[in-house]
């Protein structure tokens, strides 16, 4: 089984309550590190992020520039950067408007699926655009694996039909049961790095 | 206006071929042969961040892989004068983030009202947008006739138009809302007239600016600064360059010295962590305390 590095959410209209969701679904041993791009106005300060951090026991983060990525810690991108996913640590940049949002999903799954081939797991949620489903295909070739919440009960269904579109072979689920799958994916990949550090 | 870029390139290329460390060795050999063959060193730009404006470039010249752009790029001085706009970054306005200008009249103008002259750094100024904008703040707070503001990019294109300071008439509406939530005193428009199809900003604003290339990756200090004023520049180049621009600015700076980051910049990750303390509020306003 596949042994997840970094998982990428990326959400628009309707994302915070999905996000809620979604994050509190999450149990307090989660290891995977979740970067999350939700479309905001540029002006947006870290209120989603304390938001999110009343909901879990996981650490949330506003993401800085050279942000370490560490387990058991939900990233979210801040508003007016995109977001770029390295070996190890976040970069952020001011490079312009993709897809009319800074930050975009395609970018920083697209820079995920290339700094952990194979290792990233792509989950898209509720939007009104199709923002991210260039960056799951691409998360996809790269050889990682690919979520989307299932458009019929999203609260926008844009976002994911397009993911779904572009990425056929894409998991599609239920909000509430995402969170539980994240789980499931992540566990033996949990059980093998303990096992690695037990070692 | 905002430039309407797709992303991905790669998405239309076989990926079942695709190696990153083999990918890795393309971009470190085409950055190392700029290097040697122009002298300009991106060798430790942020890797993700410089890989992705390369693919663009690739892409736009219909080149199937980065050795590819290194042949061409070393043959043809006009494909890296392109290049090379794409990797440097100018994005700027006047009075960006004006939280950030409202903090600096509130928390920094006191302490530099206690200096007899001011000498402020603004490294890595592009077109200049934000020199003008202190400019104009410290001639309301009445510190402009003691200051002295040093603007210096790598690029000498975007430092020739800062020197002008005719920035764009259709972003003047944008500005004066920057410049009234950054707890401007006057009317915006008192600071320039419409000319040569743009904004010409006034004479008095520049009469103590000196604008003059300076290259963070390989210059080192010039003088000793109150204020230097770096934001959202770090945030291209990786942890190592990062840490040594870190050193150059500590260097530069006098005692008590105010340094000025973009807002999602951190000293968390640099090793001078320790030698600041940040002004109480949420901008990135440090001050150089041992």
């Amino acid at each position: 089984m596949t042994s997840f590095a970094i998982g990428v959410v990326g959400a628009s209209w309707g994302g915070l309550a999905a996000l809620s969701e979604l994050v509190k679904s999450l149990p307090r041993d989660f290891v995977l590190p979740l970067a999350v791009v939700q479309h905001r106005s540029k002006q947006a300060d870290n209120l989603l992020a304390q938001l999110l951090q009343d909901m879990t026991p996981l650490r949330v983060v506003d993401v800085e520039d050279k942000e370490p990525i560490q387990p058991g810690t939900v990233y979210i991108a801040p508003a007016n950067y995109h977001m770029l996913v390295e070996d190890g640590h976040f970069s952020l940049t001011t490079d312009p408007l993709v897809r009319f949002s800074r930050p975009s999903i395609d970018v920083t799954f697209v820079s995920a699926g290339d700094a952990y081939p194979g290792a990233t797991l792509g989950v898209i949620l509720t939007g009104a655009n199709d923002d991210g489903s260039r960056g799951l295909r691409h998360i996809v070739n790269r050889g990682g694996k690919a979520i989307v919440q299932n458009p019929e009960t999203a609260e926008s269904r844009t976002m994911p039909k397009a993911a779904i579109e572009a990425v056929p072979e894409a998991e599609v689920l239920e909000l509430r049961k995402i969170g539980p799958r994240l789980v499931t994916l992540t566990t033996s990949a949990a059980k093998k790095s303990r096992a690695i550090s037990d070692g | 206006m905002a430039v309407q870029i797709d992303e991905s390139p790669s998405v239309l290329i076989d990926s079942g071929s695709y190696d990153p460390d083999l990918e890795r060795i393309e971009i470190e050999l085409l950055l190392e042969g700029i290097f040697r063959h122009y002298g300009f060193d991106f060798r430790s730009y942020a890797y993700a961040s410089v890989r992705r404006r390369l693919w663009k470039r690739i892409e736009a010249e219909g080149l199937p892989t980065v050795s590819a752009l290194q042949a061409e790029v070393l043959h043809r001085p006009q494909l890296m004068e392109k290049l090379l706009l794409d990797l440097s970054i100018n994005v700027t306005a006047m009075f960006r983030d004006p939280g950030f200008y409202r903090a600096f009249r509130e928390r920094v103008v006191p302490l530099l009202r206690t200096y007899p002259f001011i000498r402020v750094w603004h490294a890595g100024c592009a077109t200049g947008e934000e020199v003008y904008s202190m400019a104009i703040l410290l001639q309301e707070e009445g510190l402009y006739e003691r200051s002295r503001i040093y603007a210096t990019d790598i690029n000498e294109i975007v430092l020739a138009k800062a020197k002008e300071g005719i920035f764009p008439i259709d972003r003047m509406q944008e500005y004066t809302e920057n410049y009234i939530a950054a707890g401007g005193k006057r009317a915006f428009s008192d600071y320039y007239t419409a000319k040569y199809g743009g904004a010409l900003f006034s004479d008095s604003l520049t009469k103590n600016v000196v604008f003059s290339l300076h290259n963070l990756v390989t210059d080192g200090s010039f003088s000793e600064f109150n204020v230097i004023l770096c934001r959202n520049v770090l945030i291209y180049f990786d942890k190592s360059l990062q840490s040594r621009v870190h050193g150059l600015f500590y260097d530069s700076l006098a005692q008590f010295g105010i340094l000025v980051l973009g807002s999602k910049e951190s000293l968390r990750f640099s090793p001078f962590e320790d030698n600041y303390e940040q002004i109480n509020g949420p901008e990135k306003i440090f001050r150089k305390v041992r």
